[in-house]
């Protein structure tokens, strides 16, 4: 009885000791973390990680956090492309692969909920954590103990994702888990409910970021930065941020639906008793379209940073950019029912759905050529960033065509779920949110780290991701088009077999690209002394964040900067030394700094213990984990001693410091 | 308030950020309401086997929920009123009259819906009754949550005194506690009026 109570339905029969890939993906992760908890406890960090890390509220380090869980969850995620590659290359005709279907069916179920939800989103997280408050002029977020929060429960919800591989196994029913496939009755492990509260915990981390860059934007932009002043990432980030708040909760209650019915046997989505499946599919879809906008809003920011930037231009047509933003902002929630126009709405209801997924061509076709217009007559700097930028054009006018051609009915049904979706969709994922992220990674990674990244390195993973991508994705518009289904795990047919070899082949080019990547940052790390930012400004910007030292003090500016135009610190530097104050004649005041704490972290953890705890119906350890919760928020809550001043002659030398490697 | 205007100034303003920030989470909930009350409308228009809620319907109950759940509305305003007259007593017996209030609230849901469960309209009969359950229940949640916070001032205004922090709290609780009695104001509405036609 008392085990029941602890262990729920767990046993060991959950853990699949049979099953060679798994337990060998596991033996790697264990070793993985253990050589990585090994090396911490040899160098004596813990204390160090611990106090400057995991307690951090500050955002410029909860970015850095943000990018790592991305990047380790990229390889996690990558696996799983190996995988369904190589299998659908070989298992034509005769060959049945060396995946068994109900294996298959995780992975890519693992591959789209970790491509979009534990490696996309906190990379933009990490973008937005890096730049916005740098950009607005501001000293942190409007909530650093919330951002921190918003991390540890991203993070959190990606272990529980990571858990599903080793004890019990992953949801089969896709990235979205359409009932009723993913109803008790046709799912009956717990790999649905894997799915539903690693999303539930990770989504609560998202809407609540959300809502704190929201009010960051809104209140804590600096004197004289009116929203027409801020640069263009900052509106895309808001604009993605409003996005969140009003899709997210959408999401949060999707998945609470699905979760009843699981638990309680209720009738929502079942198909008998008046449940509904169509009603999971368009609530899923109401958040599932504003989160493809989501995350390309701040690609299209770091575009125009990017392309202004280094064609040491001011930006081509910003009050179209705003309103282009804000367009597809109001647009992405009226276009949700183009994924599923096979529903049999009717025509009336497929042509509105159908047009305005059309107009939403217009306000992008209208960034399109700002972008290629501030490049007309600039002087353009061929920087890696700038590589992304030019790839991302072409690569993103073909996905967002092919966009357009699914946005007629008519053609979407005969392309429905077939591999030609699946290229669309990688093509604008890919091509446009990917590239642009790398490019904004690579932009303002001086900022972050205080060094800049090999630039040749960086050319070579850009040759091979541009070369892999079209390689890979290229021949699945063909045999798509030609009726090949997505999610196929096995094909009679041996004429789509050289086809999806490319794709294969094409998937190892971006492989190649991602090693180079890697070595990119390893070269950089070995040689930081040579790749040094000095000034601060590596890349002559535009915007505030070029204006503080590299990486940015913990109280980021210290004085509040002033603006009076759009691109505030490139006037300053044309004007330069006119009756300017010098930093040595500077009468600093003490900053008034948030401190750390651990509640961010310990929340997170509970809420982790809580969710598993759910997943396999364990009594006790739920019980531990909703307490865990409630107690840490309330403890906090009588802390009062929450906050410190760091003082002036800090300060002034931190600034003299680096007034000094200006030179 | 002027101080603390000072002390915190690297917010600038950060009383009206803070507010602000609550505000946009409200907005949330909003939605996340908005999302259940759909998705009973939706499975309301496609009642199966017949068995509705009318059958079990006792609007008396819900009469007395609401005057409960609004009354508890004006008490807590009377405690705003005297937080900011400094008498902390005062303000500690009116959220306690509150408290009493919201409890026999969500006392009366639970009954209702024990009583509904044993007589035969259970969450796992039909898409109907499962989304009653969930938007009244989500409703009730909420509440019981308030009430929960609502302790927790009592235990913690003697500890912390009347300050801007803890004015700050009470504000967002209030808001709190009045989105939840408009959201019931809907539940009552569409829930039980159009389901006793």
């Amino acid at each position: 009885m008392l085990i029941h109570l602890l262990f729920g339905n767990l046993t060991l029969e959950a853990i699949p000791f049979h099953t060679p890939i798994i337990m060998g993906a596991a033996l790697f992760m264990a070793l993985f973390t253990f050589a990585v908890l090994l090396l911490i406890t040899i160098t004596g960090n813990w204390s160090y990680i611990w106090h400057e890390w995991v307690c951090s509220v500050d955002h410029k380090k909860i970015g850095i956090m943000y990018l790592l869980l991305s990047v380790l969850m990229f390889l996690r995620g990558f696996s799983d492309v190996v995988l369904m590659r190589t299998q659908q290359a070989i298992a034509a005709g005769s060959s049945l692969g060396y995946l068994p279907p109900e294996h298959y069916d995780q992975i890519f179920s693992a591959h789209g909920v970790i491509m979009i939800f534990f490696v996309v989103m906190p990379m933009m997280f990490a973008l937005l954590n890096m730049a916005v408050p740098l950009q607005i002029g501001a000293r942190d977020v409007a909530y650093p103990y919330l951002n921190s929060l918003s991390f540890w429960l991203t993070f959190v919800g990606a272990m529980l994702c990571n858990v599903s591989l080793v004890i019990g196994d992953f949801a089969a029913a896709g990235w979205l888990a359409y009932p009723p496939l993913s109803e008790l009755y046709y799912s009956p492990t717990v790999g649905v409910d894997y799915y539903v509260w690693s999303l539930q915990i990770a989504g609560v981390g998202t809407l609540l970021a959300g809502i704190n860059f929201i009010a960051t934007i809104i209140k804590m932009r600096c004197k004289g930065m009116t929203l027409m002043k801020m640069p263009i990432f900052v509106w895309s980030a808001l604009c993605a941020m409003i996005l969140v708040v009003l899709a997210f909760p959408v999401l949060t209650v999707t998945l609470a639906l699905l979760e009843l019915d699981r638990m309680f046997g209720m009738h929502f989505f079942t198909d008998f008793a008046g449940g509904n499946s169509m009603m999971y599919i368009n609530l899923i879809w109401v958040w599932g379209h504003p989160e493809v906008y989501i995350l390309i809003l701040p690609a299209f920011g770091v575009f125009s940073e990017v392309v202004a930037t280094f064609s040491q231009k001011k930006l081509f047509g910003y009050t179209t950019m705003v309103w282009a933003l804000a367009v597809i902002t109001f647009l992405s929630f009226v276009v949700w029912l183009h994924h599923f126009f096979t529903m049999g709405a009717g025509a009336d209801v497929n042509a509105f759905f159908g047009i305005a997924t059309m107009v939403i061509a217009i306000p992008t076709g209208v960034k399109v050529f700002n972008w290629l217009f501030t490049m007309y007559k600039g002087r353009i700097i061929l920087t890696t960033p700038m590589l992304w930028v030019t790839a991302f054009f072409t690569t993103f006018a073909i996905g967002g065509m092919t966009g357009v051609m699914m946005a007629v009915p008519p053609v979407d049904f005969q392309v429905h779920n077939s591999l030609f979706l699946v290229a669309h969709f990688h093509n604008v994922i890919i091509g446009g949110v990917l590239f642009g992220y790398f490019a904004g990674i690579i932009y303002w990674f001086p900022k972050a780290f205080g060094f800049r990244l090999n630039e040749k390195w960086g050319i070579w993973s850009f040759i091979f991701w541009v070369l892999g991508f079209y390689l890979a994705f290229m021949p699945l518009y063909v045999i798509g088009l030609s009726g090949f289904m997505r999610r196929t795990n096995h094909y009679p047919d041996l004429v789509y077999q050289p086809y999806l070899i490319a794709a294969a082949l094409g998937a190892g080019l971006i492989f190649i690209g991602m090693v180079l990547q890697i070595i990119q940052v390893a070269v950089s790390i070995k040689n930081r002394k040579a790749l040094r930012d000095h000034s601060g400004d590596p890349w002559n910007g535009r915007t505030l964040e070029w204006s503080v030292a590299s990486p940015a003090p913990l109280y980021n500016f210290a004085v509040l900067p002033t603006v009076r135009e759009r691109d505030q610190f490139w006037a300053d530097k044309k004007e330069q030394a006119k009756g300017a104050i010098h930093p040595l004649d500077l009468h600093y005041q003490p900053i008034h700094m948030p401190k750390n704490t651990p509640a961010g972290f310990i929340i997170a953890i509970f809420s982790g213990i809580a969710g598993f705890a759910l997943i396999w119906h364990m009594l006790i350890p739920g019980i531990v984990g909703f307490l865990g919760i409630l107690s840490t928020v309330i403890a906090k809550s009588f802390s009062t001693d929450t906050d410190y001043y760091i003082d002036a002659d800090t300060i002034r030398k931190t600034e003299l410091a680096h007034i000094k490697e200006l030179g | 308030m002027h101080s603390e205007m000072t002390v915190h100034e690297h917010h600038l303003d950060s009383n009206s950020t803070d507010v602000f920030g609550f505000w946009i989470y409200i907005m949330t909930d909003c939605i996340l309401f908005g999302t259940l009350f759909t998705t009973f409308l939706v499975l309301n228009a496609q009642v199966q086997n017949g068995i509705t809620l009318k059958t079990y319907l006792d609007l008396y109950d819900v009469l007395a929920e609401t005057f409960l759940l609004l009354g508890s509305n004006f008490t807590f305003c009377l405690a705003i009123l005297s937080l900011y007259q400094n008498k902390l007593l005062r303000v500690q017996a009116w959220l306690a009259l509150t408290f009493l209030l919201g409890a026999s609230f969500v006392f009366i849901e639970v009954n209702e819906f024990i009583h509904l469960a044993t007589e035969g309209f259970s969450w796992d009969l039909n898409g109907h009754a499962s989304s009653f359950f969930t938007l009244v229940g989500t409703h009730g949640l909420h509440v019981s949550f308030g009430l929960l916070w609502i302790l927790m001032m009592i235990i913690q205004l003697p500890f912390l005194k009347i300050t801007p922090i803890t004015k700050r709290r009470m504000t967002y609780l209030g808001l709190f506690w009045n989105f939840l009695d408009i959201v019931w104001v809907f539940v009552f509405t569409i829930v039980y009026l159009m389901g006793a036609l």
